[in-house]
C-alpha cells in the first residue's frame, strides 16, 4: 500500500458552485435587459455592448500582462463589468468614449486597487460616472435614430416628469421600456425578469434591493415633487436606472457589505441618496452617484453591523443577569 | 410543522448509501496492535505494563493521568513488545504501548451488575470512568467528567447525539438499527444520575427507520423522547444540537451544562451501558469503512488499536488506488498519508477516495465578498473576514469579530465559490490567539 496519500486540512469536500459560474449567472440574468435594449435601440446597441465587453476583457488582460500578474480574465468578472457598463450608455455614445469608460472602469477602479474583490467602488458605475462628468453632453444625448426615423427625441421619462410634470409620461410605456434612456435601463419588466433569475440562481437576496426600493419609494412619497401621489412614485420607480441599479449594481458583492444587517443599512443609504439626488439635485437621475457614494460607506457600515455570534449575549444583557 | 434545526449550515452530498445497508461485522485483529496514551482530551494515560509483560484482553494497560483523563485497556491478549512514540491519525507522534497479539483473545473476568438501579451515583460514575469511556464521536472528552457537573439537579436534558451529520458515516446509523436496546438502556443509566432530566434522542430525518425504532422502544419511557431534526450539516455539532432540541444557545465560553444539557453520542452511550451494566471497558467500537475507492463499504466492530490497513483489508481492499484517506468525516476528519496508523477510541470512520476533491477544484482565487460563507456559518460569523484577519495576523479584530466562537465545522470552505481555504485560515488563527492568551496569563 502506498505511503503517499494526499494531505490537507478539513473539510475534504467542496460545493460545486464556482466564482466563474456566479458571474455566468449574472450575465444570463442581464440578457433580457440587453436583448430588449438591442430590440428597442437597434443594432448599434449590440455593437456598443460587444465593444465595451471586449475592451473590458482586453484591458484586464493587458493590465495583468504589464504587471506580470496571473491572468484573471477567466473569472468572467470583466465581462460582467463590460456588460453592465454598456447597459448604462445611451445608444449614440461614440465608440472611443465607450472604450475610455471601459479603461477607466477596469484599470483605474478595479485593477489598480488589486483586481477582483479589492475595488471599493463598482467598476461599471465608476466608469459611467467618469464619462458622465467628462462627456456630459454625449452621455445624456438620448436622441435615437432607428432605420432613418427619429425613434425617441431627447428627454428621458424622468426628465419629462421634472420639466413638464407627471402627465408627460406613460407609466405603461416605462414598464415595457418603450422610452428614451440608456440601453439597458428602460424596460422595467426585462430588468425584473433578470432580477428573478438572480434570486432563483441564489446569487442575490432581497435585502439590498428591497431596502433600497422601499426607502426610495417612501422618500419620494414624502418629499417628491408631487407629494403623496402613488402614480408619481411608481413612475419614479420605473424611471431611470433605479431597477437596474437596485438589482444589479447595488448588489455587487465586492462593493456591498457582507454583514446581513449591513446589507439593509446599505440599501437604505442608496435609497435615501437616490431620493435626495432626484428631488433636489441638478439632474433628474441619481442612481449611479447614490450607489458609488454608498460604496464608500461600506467599511463603516460593516464595522457597525458585525453580527453577534451564536450564543453570545449582548454585554448589557449579560450584566443584568 | 417545521423540523427542528439551527440557522446556517450546508447540504453536502451525503454518500451514506455506500455503507448504509452493510450490517455491523466483527473484525478480529492480527499481529501488532498499538495503543496511544492520548486517545482523549486531557492528560495522557500512564502505562502500567512493561515491555515483556503478558496481558489479557480487557486488562488495563494504562491508568488515567488525572481527573480529566482516561484509562486504556488492551483489546487482545498477547505480549507487550514496545513502549515508544508512534504516529497517530492526526499526524502527531504519541507515546504508545505496542502489543503483539497471540490470537487467542484470552479475556479477563468482568464485574457485571445484576440490578443497575441499585447503584449509587458515585458508583455509576466510577464504573464509567474506570472503563475508559470518552466521547467516541470524535472529540474524546472523558465521559465521567461530563457526567459530573457542579449542580447535577440543574441538568434538564440528556441529549443523545444521533444526528450523524457528517456525510458518508453510517456507524451510528447501524448501531441504532442493530443495538437500539443498548442505546436506550445506556440512556436509562445516565438518567439515573440526573433526576430532573429527560433523555432526548436527537436524530436527523434521513434515518426514518431509526426514528421509528427508537420511538417504539421509548413509548413506555416517560422520561425519554425522540426529537426529529432536519438533515443538515453540522446538525450534530454540540451547540447546534442543543439549540435544535432545547432552543437554548451556548457560546464557546460555556459548557452544555450551563444550558442544563449533557450531550453524548450513540457509541458513547452504548459504551456507558456496557461499562456500567457488564463492567466491560472500552476496547471495541463500530466504525464505517467507506468511500468510492473501497470494494465493499462496511461497518465494522473491531478491537481498538487495530491498524487502519486491516480494516481496509477486511472491506476487501481498494478497487482503485485512493488519492486521499480520511480518518473521520469528510467535513472535519483528518487526512492521513499512510494506513499504517492505529485506530483509537475516537476513530469513527475511514474514508478512501479515488480522487482528492479539494485538489480537483483547483487553486483558490480572489474572494468576491459573496457572503455564502456568512449564510453557511452555524455560528453567525463572517468567515471570509475572519480568514482575512487570520492571513494578516490581526488578532484584535479577529477576536472582535467573534473568531473564537468558530466550531471548525468547515461549512465556509465547503461553500466558497472561489475555493478559498476559509476554515483553515480561521482555525489556524484561532489556535494562535488561544496560544497568545495562554501565554499572557
Amino acid at each position: 500500500m502506498s505511503e503517499n496519500y494526499q494531505i490537507s486540512s478539513s473539510p475534504h469536500v467542496r460545493a460545486k458552485d464556482s466564482t466563474g459560474r456566479v458571474m455566468l449567472y449574472v450575465i444570463i440574468a442581464l440578457l433580457p435587459a440587453s436583448l430588449f435594449g438591442i430590440y428597442n435601440f437597434g443594432i448599434r446597441a449590440l455593437l456598443l455592448i460587444l465593444i465595451t465587453v471586449a475592451s473590458c476583457v482586453a484591458f484586464e488582460w493587458i493590465f495583468d500582462k504589464i504587471v506580470h500578474k496571473k491572468n484573471t480574465i477567466s473569472d468572467m468578472s470583466a465581462v460582467v463589468t463590460g456588460l453592465l457598463l454598456a447597459l448604462n450608455f445611451p445608444v449614440s455614445l461614440p465608440w472611443w468614449e465607450a472604450i475610455m469608460g471601459a479603461a477607466f472602469a477596469i484599470i483605474i477602479v478595479k485593477m489598480l486597487f488589486g483586481g477582483l474583490g479589492q475595488n471599493f467602488m463598482n467598476p461599471a458605475l465608476g466608469g459611467r460616472c467618469f464619462l458622465l462628468i467628462a462627456f456630459a453632453a454625449d452621455m445624456t444625448n438620448y436622441n435615437v435614430i432607428k432605420n432613418g426615423v427619429e425613434a425617441y427625441t431627447g428627454a428621458t421619462p424622468l426628465a419629462l416628469i421634472r420639466n413638464e410634470g407627471l402627465s408627460a409620461v406613460n407609466v405603461m410605456d416605462m414598464l415595457l421600456g418603450k422610452t428614451a434612456g440608456t440601453i439597458g435601463e428602460t424596460s422595467v419588466i426585462a430588468v425584473l425578469i433578470g432580477a428573478i433569475l438572480l434570486i432563483l440562481f441564489g446569487v442575490i437576496d432581497l435585502k439590498i434591493p428591497g431596502a433600497y426600493i422601499i426607502t426610495f419609494a417612501v422618500f419620494m412619497f414624502l418629499f417628491g415633487a408631487e407629494r403623496f401621489d402613488t402614480t408619481y412614485v411608481v413612475a419614479q420607480l420605473c424611471g431611470g436606472g433605479l431597477m437596474l441599479g437596485a438589482f444589479f449594481m447595488a448588489t455587487d458583492y465586492v462593493t456591498s457589505p457582507i454583514t446581513p444587517m449591513g446589507k439593509i443599512v446599505f440599501g437604505i443609504c442608496c435609497g435615501l441618496l437616490t431620493g435626495l439626488f432626484r428631488c433636489f439635485g441638478a439632474n433628474a437621475e441619481g442612481v449611479s452617484f447614490a450607489i458609488i457614494l454608498s460604496n464608500l460607506l461600506v467599511p463603516i457600515i460593516e464595522k457597525w453591523t458585525v453580527p453577534r455570534a451564536f450564543g453570545v449575549v449582548k454585554v448589557k444583557e449579560a450584566k443584568k443577569q | 410543522m417545521g423540523l427542528k434545526t439551527f440557522k446556517g449550515g450546508v447540504h453536502p452530498y451525503e454518500g451514506k448509501e455506500l455503507a448504509k445497508d452493510s450490517p455491523i461485522e466483527e473484525v478480529l485483529p492480527k499481529g501488532e496492535l498499538v495503543f496511544p496514551m492520548s486517545q482523549h482530551i486531557g492528560a495522557p494515560a500512564n502505562p502500567i505494563v512493561a515491555v515483556g509483560d503478558k496481558v489479557k484482553k480487557g486488562q488495563k494497560i494504562a491508568e488515567a493521568g488525572g481527573f480529566v483523563s482516561s484509562p486504556i485497556y488492551s483489546s487482545v491478549s498477547g505480549t507487550v513488545t514496545k513502549i515508544e512514540p508512534r504516529r497517530v491519525a492526526v499526524g502527531d507522534m504519541v507515546q504508545s504501548i505496542v502489543i503483539e497479539s497471540d490470537d487467542e483473545f484470552t479475556e479477563v473476568e468482568y464485574q457485571a451488575v445484576d440490578d443497575v438501579t441499585k447503584l449509587s451515583r458515585d458508583e455509576i460514575i466510577k464504573r464509567v470512568s474506570e472503563a475508559g469511556v470518552v466521547g467516541l464521536g470524535g472529540a474524546g472528552f472523558p465521559t465521567h467528567v461530563k457526567l459530573s457537573p457542579k449542580e447535577p439537579d440543574k441538568i434538564e436534558y440528556i441529549i443523545a447525539n444521533c444526528a450523524e451529520c457528517e456525510p458518508y458515516l453510517t456507524a451510528d446509523y447501524r448501531r441504532m438499527k442493530e443495538n437500539a436496546n443498548e442505546l436506550v438502556e445506556g440512556m436509562k443509566i445516565i438518567l439515573q444520575l440526573f433526576k430532573n432530566a429527560k433523555g432526548v434522542f436527537g436524530i436527523e430525518n434521513n434515518k426514518p427507520d431509526c426514528i421509528e425504532k427508537l420511538k417504539e422502544l421509548t413509548k413506555d419511557e416517560p422520561r425519554m423522547e425522540v426529537c426529529e431534526l432536519m438533515t443538515k450539516y453540522p446538525q450534530g455539532g454540540e451547540r447546534q444540537l442543543i439549540y435544535a432540541v432545547t432552543g437554548r444557545a451556548i457560546n464557546s465560553k460555556m459548557l452544555p451544562a450551563d444550558a442544563g444539557c449533557i450531550v453524548d453520542n450513540v457509541e458513547t452511550i452504548i459504551s456507558v451501558y456496557y461499562a456500567v451494566k457488564k463492567g466491560i471497558p472500552v476496547m471495541k467500537r463500530v466504525s464505517t469503512v467507506t468511500g468510492d475507492a473501497i470494494v465493499h463499504p462496511s461497518n465494522f466492530l473491531y478491537s481498538i488499536g487495530t491498524p487502519y490497513w486491516q480494516l481496509v483489508e477486511a472491506a476487501n481492499g481498494f478497487k482503485v488506488e485512493p488519492e486521499k484517506i480520511i480518518s473521520g468525516g469528510p467535513m472535519m476528519g483528518f487526512s492521513m498519508f499512510s494506513l499504517d496508523i492505529p485506530t483509537t477510541k475516537t476513530s469513527s470512520s475511514i474514508l478512501c477516495f479515488g480522487k482528492d476533491a479539494v485538489a480537483e477544484v483547483g487553486d483558490p482565487i480572489a474572494c468576491i465578498n459573496c457572503g455564502r460563507c456568512v449564510e453557511a456559518c452555524p455560528e453567525n460569523l463572517i468567515p471570509s473576514r475572519l480568514a482575512k484577519f487570520g492571513a494578516t495576523g490581526r488578532m484584535e479584530e479577529f477576536e472582535q469579530w467573534g473568531g473564537l466562537e468558530c466550531i471548525e465545522c468547515g461549512s465556509c470552505s465547503y461553500v466558497c465559490p472561489s475555493r478559498r481555504h476559509v476554515a483553515q485560515a480561521v482555525k489556524t488563527m484561532k489556535k494562535q490567539v488561544l496560544a497568545e492568551k495562554r501565554k499572557s496569563k
